[in-house]
């Protein structure tokens, strides 16, 4: 028999048909929406004269553009607000379910999914936003699509792919103390570029990989974009079926025990062969951080910024642009660099683990005058645990403004902004120009190092401020 | 939704030869508000392009009236980033109907096919020879073939081949988009999803 590899498994079994010298014809399990990539959509099935083929299949939440204070009141923003109550109106008239401001369980898109148990191995996951690869984590073939796309799955649930090429990046051995998975992908980032893996389906594997919580996955899975890649996704195991059981989606019963024997065969066969392989050792990786303009700029925090050695061009002009926007120069060490905002949340570090992380460090330490520390948690779940932990009390007891749950200043759509030319150290995912707000500058690094940043007030190596 | 045919473009071209330009700078997120599609080529390159105050930057390529047209010629890694088609909505209303790159973007790429804009991958040497080309004589004509799948700098007739698949090409040529084709799929749509 053929050997294949997860991603081919998964792939092959949802093609409704390959049109010749063309893309496939794939078949979407599970389709999610906010408000922000979905309202032209709707518009054109309006246009065109269509409805929604499988309502079931959706689900939807505003997270892009809201408020994190204050939810239970009109949102202020005239234009959010229109978004907002476009994706009510949408999903009212097709039927689509709506997790909204204020109920139970609202948050970023890529927190809830995984929280209710819609995300499910074998499955096919779309949603008009490139971190959608975060679901990749439960062996599911998870990706961003723009809106024309969204609206090919609301009309039929299919979308036209070509099958991208497929990528294996292992990670074995033991991860050192207080280095954690964001540190890996930041790490995998840093070595392969920010394009490295255009093209390419990625399945992470090795040890380091599987012995990772599920929150710890997805934030790994979630970053696959970063290097370009479609999505990135992780074998399921015992780890997957104990965080999926009992929630609410899930399977129960017999189905359960018929959901996991199928799950179970989602693995790439031995012998299986990939376009391209990566290995590292995770005894190599240390805590990281980024310095410059793209996320494949990363170093470990003890690290010096490269030097313009070898660089000409293009290349070079490129580079001493994003040092410039960053206010670096080439070759100087981050560490001791003032900062002035932490921020800790978005679908890359907004769960409970990461809270758990951060809230554990500071616990009896007080953040520095000069750091403005925001805490957004990534779904009122997760928000609802900080408080039952007593995290919450330990961080404000630190200096950190506890937030709504939402997006944030992860893309600053809404309040949440970092000033212009101001230092933010933040556990999301893009350190684009801008991203923050406009003139923000945006070094990304795990929740450790961000904890270990708000009490120093600089860049710090988090092995050095906290024991054990 | 449906949009205009493409099938042989010649046009002088704006050069920005900058690596890696990320969608948040094609169009930041603050401006993807709308419920509708329709203005966003005013907000193309937004920061690049305005000051805080909104002022014109005079060194940004689009405030520089030397260079115009209909091809945007990008560097390296062009469109890296967020999903939001946005990008190609602000890059197709402000005038470009096709961007020339030694290397795109997955999500942005299958961004630009799906509303109407080429994306155009040449060799780095080929995209070197085009930004020099241009940047030396503004008033450079460049001819995208998409029937022949051929670009080429018209003042010296070099050209390179460029790669669609069959489908997306005819697509372009006749101004169609999936759903087109997705929708008279139905009944096999629906069997398929019985079994799921």
């Amino acid at each position: 028999m053929e050997k294949t590899t997860l991603f081919d498994k998964i792939w092959d079994s949802h093609v409704v048909k390959s049109v010749p010298a063309g893309p496939d014809v794939f078949f979407i399990d599970k389709h999610f929406i906010h408000e922000v990539t979905s309202p032209v959509a709707f518009l054109n099935l309006e246009t065109r004269g269509i409805g929604v083929k499988y309502p079931h299949r959706t689900i939807a939440t505003p997270d892009h553009n809201v408020p994190t204070v204050d939810q239970d009141q009109t949102i202020k923003d005239k234009l959010s607000r229109m978004q907002v109550e476009k994706l009510r109106e949408n999903c009212k008239k097709y039927g689509i379910e709506l997790h909204d401001l204020g109920t139970a369980h609202h948050g970023i898109v890529h927190v809830i999914g995984p929280e209710l148990g819609v995300t499910q191995p074998g499955m096919t996951i779309v949603c008009g936003d490139s971190h959608t690869s975060t679901h990749g984590a439960f062996g599911a073939i998870a990706f961003g699509i723009g809106t024309s796309e969204v609206e090919m799955v609301l009309a039929t649930q299919c979308i036209m792919q070509s099958k991208p090429k497929k990528m294996r990046i292992s990670v074995d051995g033991e991860l050192g103390k207080g280095v954690t998975s964001k540190d890996i992908i930041l790490y995998i980032i840093s070595k392969i570029s920010a394009a490295g893996a255009t093209g390419y389906f990625v399945e992470y594997a090795g040890s380091a990989i599987q012995n990772l919580s599920m929150e710890a996955r997805m934030t790994i899975c979630n970053m696959s974009i970063e290097m370009g890649a479609r999505g990135g996704l992780i074998a399921p195991d015992e780890t997957t079926f104990n965080y999926l059981e009992g929630k609410q989606y899930a399977p129960q019963g017999e189905e359960w025990d018929k959901a996991v024997a199928y799950w179970k065969t989602l693995k790439t066969d031995e012998g299986a062969t990939f376009d391209k392989e990566y290995n590292f050792d995770a005894a190599d990786i240390e805590p990281m951080i980024t310095y410059g303009t793209n996320p494949g700029m990363g170093i470990k925090v003890v690290g010096n910024i490269p030097s313009t050695e070898g660089m000409e061009g293009s290349n070079k002009t490129s580079y001493l642009k994003s040092l410039n926007y960053m206010g670096f120069e080439p070759g100087e060490p981050v560490k001791g660099k003032q900062v002035d905002y932490v921020f800790v949340g978005s679908c890359t570090n907004g769960r409970i683990e990461d809270i758990r992380a951060v809230a554990e460090f500071v616990k009896g330490h007080k953040k520095a005058d000069n750091i403005t520390a925001w805490i957004v948690p990534g779904s009122r779940e997760v928000e609802k645990q900080a408080h039952e932990e007593g995290l919450v009390k330990i961080l404000e007891e630190a200096g950190f403004e506890l937030r709504q749950p939402g997006c944030s200043a992860c893309l600053a759509m809404n309040d949440d902004k970092i000033p212009s030319g101001k230092y933010a150290v933040s556990t999301s995912n893009r350190n684009f120009e801008g991203r923050q707000g406009p003139g923000a500058r945006t070094m990304l690094a795990s929740p450790l190092t961000v904890a270990a940043v708000a009490v120093t007030g600089k860049i710090t190596d988090p092995r050095e401020v906290f024991e054990n | 939704m449906a949009y205009d045919k493409f099938t042989v473009l010649t046009s002088t071209a704006v050069p920005l030869p900058t690596e890696n330009v990320d969608t948040d700078q094609i169009i930041p997120a603050r401006f993807l508000k709308a419920t509708e599609r329709a203005g966003f080529g005013d907000n193309l390159f937004r920061d690049w392009r305005y000051d805080v105050e909104g002022n014109p930057k005079k060194d940004f390529v689009l405030n520089d009236p030397t260079y115009s047209g209909k091809i945007l010629v990008a560097g390296k890694n062009f469109g890296s980033g967020s999903s939001r088609e946005h990008a190609v909505w602000a890059i197709y209303d402000y005038g470009f109907r096709c961007v020339v790159s030694s290397f795109f973007a997955d999500i942005f790429k299958n961004n630009c096919l799906n509303i109407g804009v080429l994306p155009v991958t040449v060799s780095p040497e080929f995209a070197d020879k085009l930004l020099a080309a241009i940047e030396a004589e503004p008033s450079t004509e460049i001819e995208v073939n998409l029937p022949e799948q051929k670009i080429t700098l018209l003042s010296t007739g070099e050209f390179e081949s460029f790669d669609i698949n069959e489908y997306k090409k005819s697509n372009m040529q006749n101004g169609f988009d999936d759903i087109d084709y997705l929708l008279n799929m139905s009944t096999e749509i629906d069997a398929f999803a019985a079994d799921r």
